[in-house]
């Protein structure tokens, strides 16, 4: 895993736009990084010409405009690099580490500017962070105040025990108790959790949290504090998917999020925008599948009818059910073959038969409903958002054929003796489904809001190429599977051709939307103009 | 479950010191329910009507806080269809030692100063920002038409 790793960060070291970027001074372990990777970045260029293809696949020499930087850290890498961090200021500062992780984690991990403030006012920064000397030579305690009232339970007992810190704010130790479980175990904070006083905004300290956090609720504040090390720091996020613990290091900055689509993949498999942190959405920018995302909830009752799962033969008007990700339909009734997408006849598509990628004023309108008819833009929203809800839709249906295929596969392993990896190819084939999918989902939402010009043609063009790529290889999964073994060199075939697609379209409009060339139209800003 | 001593006080201080314009009576079956009226203030769109809203004070009440609903149709920025509040000391800003009492006249002010830049109801929002007088005037009819004493 390790050399993997390293050799990861080593093919995306040679990009050509974090030139201008600095190295982060703060992370001195990146520096290193960097400095290592940059020398085997040259070796894997020269070993590039002598067959590097004999290398896993997953090494590739060169980067593509569409990739970024980035960097997957375990549980204990964070660790380490908390530790290392700590140690580091511990030295500057003269104070104990414990005291040191106090100061960082109140200064939300800024060592810069804690160190800067430290050595300008130190007691200062002591106080705040509950390290103050007044706070040495009287630790908070609790104490009994005679005649006393909790303003949160209203309870008057005499020896009540009760707790403030400097500020004041007095309550009995009972509801402060049930006030910082409601924020640890409830609301998840940790670091920061203010006085219950009311518009008081003093930090619940170390010290005092040490005096009154029932011993249930330390494993889980633990947990908290580790966490806010990489919610505190812009370059870290966590992977979004469920019961992941793995926390991603990518540089992109939030501006440059109209230019590039920072999509990471996680160890765990998962591939995410670093920028918003969804499902992998290029090669739409963010800011564009977030109104696309808006648009698709406020719309969803008029675009509902569009996109569900049947509709009618359109020449016997009996109900069929997509039931496989291709859009080749054959009515069991009557056997009139169509396209799903269009409605059009099957065999008029011919070899070119993907024209329906593309709305086009004149044609597919017979098909269509006659109200929607007078609502142009209605119509052209409904024909992007119905071919993005179809991919959306079909992706989910391949997985299921894949899922039964695999099922029978094993079977088939078992009666023909097929080894393992030689059934691996099926696998290939549905990831490589789902990933294109993925994609032409969000081309159609991006070519919704794009402006006619002449690049658009070409993005067109390449949505078609993989559009019908990806039709080929659905189509194959829907054989039975007695004739799967012989279409495996086939498969596969078509399976690298799809990825080499997706590739090309990705890597072209990277490449565009980062020098500005595209613009957008109907009322959304251009990609090249920051988003309010 | 017994009824929280800090409910039962609360409750008996609303009754026994209540605040100008505002009014807030539990429910006879659950006390933990409030109906309560609060009335637009002076020199505001909403002065004249009176204004129903709903109060429930949930399980963990006071560490988390309590739910609130206007049930009257009101046309204000930070107050959606639904009738839900944007308020801050409704969300992050709420401290255990806010009281209903505190929070009703926190919405009462809210009444009196809307915040188009904070909005929960975006469209009148927007109508608040482009067209101020006339959003006003639409606020003033709702609350003649819906507020209505
Ligand atoms: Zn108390
Ligand atoms: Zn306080
Ligand atoms: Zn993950
Ligand atoms: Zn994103
Ligand atoms: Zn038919
Ligand atoms: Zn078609």
């Amino acid at each position: 895993m390790d050399s993997e790793n390293e050799y990861n960060s080593s093919q995306m070291s040679d990009d050509g736009f974090m030139e201008d970027s600095d190295v982060d001074m703060d992370d001195g372990e990146c520096l290193l990084f960097a400095a290592v990777l940059s020398e085997s970045d040259f070796e894997v260029e020269e070993e590039d010409d002598v067959g590097f293809e004999t290398q896993d696949k997953d090494i590739k020499p060169t980067k593509h405009a569409y990739e970024v930087d980035f960097n997957v850290f375990s549980p204990a890498d964070i660790h380490a690099q908390q530790d290392k961090q700590i140690a580091e200021t511990s030295s500057i500062l003269e104070q104990p580490p414990e005291a040191t992780a106090i100061l960082l984690r109140h200064s939300r991990w800024n060592k810069e500017k804690l160190v800067e403030a430290y050595l300008e006012r130190r007691e200062e920064v002591l106080e705040e962070a509950g390290l103050g000397e007044e706070v040495q030579k009287h630790p908070p305690k609790v104490m009994k105040v005679p005649g006393f009232v909790c303003d949160i339970c209203c309870d008057d007992d005499e020896d009540m025990e009760t707790f403030a810190m400097k500020c004041g704010h007095r309550f009995c130790v009972d509801c402060y108790k049930r006030y910082l479980r409601t924020k640890i175990k409830d609301e998840g904070e940790a670091a920061r959790i203010r006085c219950p006083g009311d518009k008081c905004n003093r930090i619940v300290d170390s010290k005092s949290l040490d005096l009154l956090l029932p011993p249930d609720l330390r494993d889980r504040y633990n947990e908290l504090i580790n966490r806010t090390y990489v919610d505190d720091k812009e370059n870290l996020k966590w992977c979004p998917a469920p019961n992941c613990v793995y926390a991603v290091d990518c540089k992109i900055k939030d501006r440059e999020l109209m230019r590039i689509v920072p999509t990471v993949h996680c160890n765990c498999g998962h591939y995410f925008c670093f920028g918003c942190t969804l499902n992998d959405h290029q090669p739409a920018p963010c800011a564009l599948v977030k109104k696309w995302m808006k648009k698709c909830e406020d719309d969803s009752e008029t675009a509902n009818w569009i996109s569900a799962n049947t509709k009618e033969c359109p020449k016997c008007h009996s109900t069929i059910e997509k039931n496989g990700g291709c859009n080749h339909m054959t009515c069991r009734k009557c056997r009139n073959e169509f396209c799903w997408m269009c409605m059009g006849v099957w065999s008029e598509h011919g070899t070119a038969w993907y024209n329906c990628n593309r709305y086009e004023e004149k044609s597919g309108h017979d098909a269509r409903d006659a109200q929607a008819r007078s609502r142009q833009s209605l119509e052209r929203y409904l024909h992007y958002y119905n071919r993005y809800a179809n991919h959306e839709q079909s992706a989910k249906l391949d997985k299921d054929i894949y899922l039964k295929t695999e099922k029978k596969m094993t079977q088939l392993q078992n009666s023909t003796g097929m080894s393992w990896i030689e059934v691996q190819f099926l696998d290939a084939a549905s990831q490589a489904l789902q990933q294109c999918r993925q994609t032409l989902k969000w081309t159609y939402a991006f070519a919704y809001y794009l402006a006619r010009n002449n690049l658009t043609e070409i993005f067109e063009d390449n949505q078609k190429d993989l559009e019908m790529a990806v039709e080929n290889l659905s189509e194959m999964f829907e054989k039975p599977i007695d004739q799967l073994k012989g279409l495996k060199r086939d498969m596969l075939d078509k399976t690298a051709y799809c990825n080499k697609r997706r590739i090309i379209l990705l890597d072209d409009t990277a490449t565009n939307l980062k020098d500005g060339e595209f613009s957008c139209a109907f009322g959304m800003m251009g990609f090249n103009v920051t988003l309010p | 479950m017994a009824l929280p001593k800090r409910i039962i006080k609360e409750t008996e201080r609303l009754m026994a010191e209540p605040v100008k314009g505002i009014s807030a009576v539990p429910h006879e079956d659950n006390l933990r329910y409030f109906d309560v009226t609060i009335e637009g203030p002076e020199q505001s769109p909403y002065e004249g009507g009176v204004f129903k809203l709903e109060l429930f004070l949930p399980d963990d009440y006071p560490m988390t806080p309590p739910k609130i609903r206007f049930l009257t149709k009101i046309y204000h920025p930070n107050i959606d269809r639904l009738g839900r509040i944007c308020l801050d000391v409704l969300k992050g800003n709420w401290s255990p030692a806010l009281q209903i009492r505190t929070i009703l006249l926190s919405i009462q002010a809210l009444l009196g100063a809307p915040n188009p830049d904070d909005p929960l109801a975006n469209d009148v929002a927007q109508k608040w920002k482009e067209d101020q007088n006339a959003a006003i005037e639409t606020a003033r009819q709702w609350t003649r038409e819906h507020a209505k004493p």
